[in-house]
């Protein structure tokens, strides 16, 4: 057997070696994505959340105004920072629909009543059906939604202070 | 002691906090009553991954998410819908990383290639061991 031969699973070795080290050094993205980015916003209707709350619909969203449809529950602990950047965003004039998924209505009016209340509108989605319809995989996900009803950003987990001009330049840009 | 016993009801709480208070979708932890029915609602979800924990299948994870997704599945097979149209449907929305069926796409061109090739090696190794 040639040396050459010999070598080649040390170098096997080495290179799936190398292969480990470099995806420990850069773990891959382990959140999903939705597909429906760049796609219109599929037909859904959910029943109100909250009594004397207008509820959403696909409808609600192609009204010429780029704006947030935002997936949180009163059970996610995320969501109670996010609230407070949303209304942030609500105060420099972006709109703001709540999907509350898999809550209760109690629970919800406490939520908004301690945490403030950002949201134009809040459609109720106890069995995460909408969620699923729009891919998404957890609360707290936002898209932005332009004024033609297109997806045009799906963000994943909850929307900090310094994500606040990286979503207002998306708004300005799906307008 | 007080505060330790504090500490430790908190951690003993942390998984409760991740859930929600709704009870599990109707279909989500029940069998249709058409076995027909349950059986393609079952090959369906041992096939479509879960997207809480991503190593899982619907069938097998406890999450809210995959409950919920049992119950849309066996819903729409109830209604008469056919398993690949839902798996399609749920495709079109997370990709192709949703469904544990390897696809034809060229990307997974390599995974049904590789048998040959290793068959077509292998074949050649033992030829020549024979010939010398």
């Amino acid at each position: 057997m040639s040396r050459a031969v010999r070598f080649a699973p040390l170098l096997l070795l080495a290179l799936i070696v190398a292969a480990l080290v470099w995806r420990l050094a850069r773990p891959t993205d382990t959140s999903v994505h939705s597909a429906l980015e760049g796609k219109p916003v599929p037909m859904f209707t959910l029943p109100p959340a909250l009594p004397g709350k207008a509820t959403l619909s696909t409808s609600d969203l192609a009204t010429g105004r780029a704006r947030i449809v935002n997936f949180f529950a009163s059970w996610c602990v995320p969501c109670i920072t996010e609230v407070k950047v949303l209304q942030e965003l609500k105060a420099r004039g972006v709109t703001i629909d709540g999907i509350a998924v898999r809550d209760r209505p109690q629970d919800l009016a406490e939520f908004l009543a301690t945490n403030g209340d950002p949201y134009e509108r809040i459609g109720n989605d106890a069995q995460s059906k909408v969620q699923i319809a729009l891919g998404s995989s957890g609360v707290p996900e936002s898209f932005i939604v332009d004024g033609a009803g297109i997806i045009r950003y799906q963000h994943i987990g909850p929307i900090e202070r310094g994500d606040v001009p990286m979503i207002l330049a998306r708004l300005e840009q799906a307008r | 002691m007080r505060r330790i016993f504090f500490l430790l009801a908190l951690l003993a709480a942390q998984p409760a906090i991740a859930d929600s208070n709704l009870p599990p979708a109707y279909w989500s932890d029940r069998q249709l009553p058409n076995p027909k029915q349950e059986a393609q609602a079952q090959a369906l979800m041992d096939e479509l991954r879960c997207l809480v924990c991503q190593g899982q299948s619907i069938a097998d994870s406890d999450a809210e998410l995959a409950g919920d997704m049992r119950d849309l599945v066996r819903r729409r097979i109830a209604a008469g819908e056919k398993p690949a149209a839902i798996r399609a449907w749920l495709v079109q929305r997370y990709g192709s990383w949703i469904s544990y069926k390897p696809t034809s796409e060229p990307a997974a061109w390599p995974l049904w290639l590789a048998p040959l090739a290793l068959l077509l090696i292998g074949g050649f190794l033992i030829r020549r061991r024979i010939t010398r």
